[in-house]
């Protein structure tokens, strides 16, 4: 029955093997160039070079103090992962769980939150730890940790998320839960958070790499130079006058290392976990 | 009579526990809930609130007192607002259907379940979703930097090198080029999951009625992913109009203001001038109206025509 079309299927499959291309070369591109220094690098050289040590000496030893950097994103990203994860499936939980109609009210305001643009919240958020660090609350000023993090403990998105993923959750063994005499916080934490592997797999993925990869709000709550992240260290060292794009590619190798592992190692659960709301 | 009396107080009382297990019930309900609507409360919509405020407020760095429209005033004779704006404009009309054509189209063909080798071109194209917005735009910056790689290989082939970052055009052509080099595998992904939840079934009634390629695509595919595209296109909508990472790397908004954007602007005003952040405020208000505006356009558009 089928007729193919042997020119167009060419053409298919050249156009994809161009986009592919494309797509990867990129990477090539960093990786070969964390080999060669800074002068090879601006002229285009696209063959290994010897200088693969030498760019990352120069990573660690410059005064941007890239070493603390990794630290600081690991301990921010990893954090925001386990109470982001924890605070939103509970959250997701409740709005499926037990759904009434003043709740599915209060979680449509809640999506509305998806909406505000983040350059508008950026300014209170600011004046708001800077006041607290004012105030004498040292350890949730600006600077810290918390003021990292914060706002990035409980999103509607993750929420959205799990109450997505809940909906084909098997509801039957909740109530035989119950009548076994656990109550409702045994139930979630014995019943539903085991059998939900997958989607706080996939939730942990995007959570950690939002983090891991966020820029401007650290930008504005970190300051001091030894709080700041990798996103940020790479940007000022790309910011400068010449900037040495074979120390740079180094580091961007290795702030790439965690989201590419993650991707090549789960690869089912990363895109379930950027899809996964929209089901 | 007897029988009778128990079976009654048996249903109502019945209908007691059942009452309060309800109660119960939605007490927990607003147990689980609660710590997450307290915490987006501070954290999104009380300094929603707070920018509404400070942006009739006028002064700068913290001593801010009423100014009533002030800010809102000086907007219409901010240049750079206007430069701001018409280079999102920019991005939004050229970049936003480009790439999500282009993701449409490779949808299709990965689509096609005889096709070799679709894991491999899905996966190299998803790729550039794993790197951070800074990484690439640093990966992009050395590529197409005045005498980078891209020049070389134009120079080799006998053109003349393009000034990337130096040309308020080609600054811009380099944005779009990046933007979509990074996220047209993600929509991508979306459009996939959107097809693999169509029916085979009723492709292969289409085909026995003797429709070809461009009819299932047109009067099958489309149509059964509309809400799927809906959802790429407002949330491409969302993240153009907030553009920050990129062009702060690529071009930190030059040459002259020629590639700045909204998000910039307002980081600007509070972080690299003299911080004034009433009028940052007001600026940012503008992004606000104009989420709200463009997302209830793109769904009355997406609505009307799915009926």
């Amino acid at each position: 029955m089928k007729k193919k079309n042997i020119p167009l299927s060419i053409l298919k499959y050249f156009f994809l093997i161009v986009l592919s291309f494309l797509s990867i070369f990129p990477f090539f591109w960093m990786i070969v160039s964390a080999t060669n220094n800074a002068r090879e690098v601006n002229v285009g050289k696209l063959t290994f070079g010897p200088h693969l040590a030498e760019n990352l000496g120069n990573l660690f030893h410059s005064d941007l103090s890239f070493g603390i950097s990794l630290g600081n994103s690991a301990m921010i990203a990893a954090v925001t992962t386990v109470l982001a994860l924890l605070l939103s499936s509970v959250a997701g939980y409740g709005f499926e769980i037990f759904h009434s109609k003043a709740r599915d009210r209060v979680f449509n305001i809640l999506l509305l939150s998806m909406m505000m643009p983040f350059c508008a919240l950026m300014i209170p958020l600011y004046r708001m730890f800077s006041m607290a660090g004012r105030a004498g609350l040292r350890g949730i000023g600006l600077n810290t940790m918390f003021s990292v993090i914060a706002p990035y403990i409980c999103t509607a998105f993750l929420i959205f998320f799990f109450r997505q993923n809940t909906k084909s959750f098997p509801k039957d063994i909740l109530e035989a839960a119950r009548m076994d005499g656990l109550n409702e916080p045994g139930v979630f934490i014995h019943m539903y958070m085991p059998v939900m592997r997958p989607t706080y797999a996939a939730g942990a993925i995007i959570t950690f790499m939002t983090s891991w990869n966020n820029y401007l709000w650290p930008l504005v709550a970190l300051q001091e130079p030894q709080k700041r992240t990798v996103p940020l260290i790479l940007s000022a060292m790309g910011s400068s006058y010449t900037p040495n794009y074979g120390m740079i590619m180094a580091g961007i190798v290795i702030a790439t290392l965690p989201t590419g592992f993650l991707f090549f190692v789960m690869q089912k659960q990363f895109v379930a976990g950027i899809i996964g709301s929209v089901k | 009579m007897d029988g009778n009396r128990t079976t009654a107080a048996g249903q109502s009382s019945k209908k007691l526990t059942h009452h309060t297990l309800e109660k119960k019930m939605n007490r927990w309900g607003w147990g689980f809930v609660a710590l997450g609507i307290v915490l987006i409360s501070i954290f999104v919509f009380f300094p929603m609130v707070g920018a509404l405020v400070m942006s009739f407020q006028t002064g700068k760095g913290i001593n801010m007192h009423f100014g009533g429209l002030a800010n809102y005033r000086r907007l219409f004779h901010d240049q750079t607002v206007g430069k701001a704006l018409g280079n999102t404009f920019i991005y939004l009309i050229i970049q936003v259907p480009i790439m999500l054509v282009l993701a449409l189209i490779i949808s299709v063909l990965l689509n096609d379940k005889s096709l070799k080798g679709r894991t491999f071109f899905r996966v190299a194209i998803f790729m550039p979703c794993i790197t951070s917005l800074v990484s690439y735009s640093l990966i992009m910056k050395s590529i197409f930097s005045n005498d980078g790689l891209f020049n070389q290989m134009l120079v080799h082939l006998g053109l003349s090198p393009i000034m990337w970052t130096t040309d308020a055009f080609w600054a811009k052509v380099l944005i779009i080029l990046s933007i979509t080099w990074r996220w047209t595998g993600y929509n991508m992904i979306f459009y996939l999951s959107g097809m693999q939840n169509i029916e085979p079934s009723i492709y292969e009634a289409a085909e026995i009625d003797g429709a070809n390629f461009m009819q299932k695509l047109n009067y099958m595919t489309i149509p059964l992913l509309k809400p799927i595209i809906l959802f790429t296109t407002i949330t491409s909508t969302i993240g153009t109009l907030q553009l920050f990472d990129e062009v702060q790397n690529i071009t930190q908004g030059g040459p002259a203001n020629g590639t700045i954007t909204i998000s910039q602007y307002i980081y600007n005003l509070c972080f690299k001038y003299t911080p004034n952040f009433g009028y940052a405020s007001a600026v940012a208000f503008i992004v606000v109206v104009l989420i709200m505006l463009l997302s209830m356009v793109q769904m009355k558009l997406g609505g009307k025509e799915n009926q």
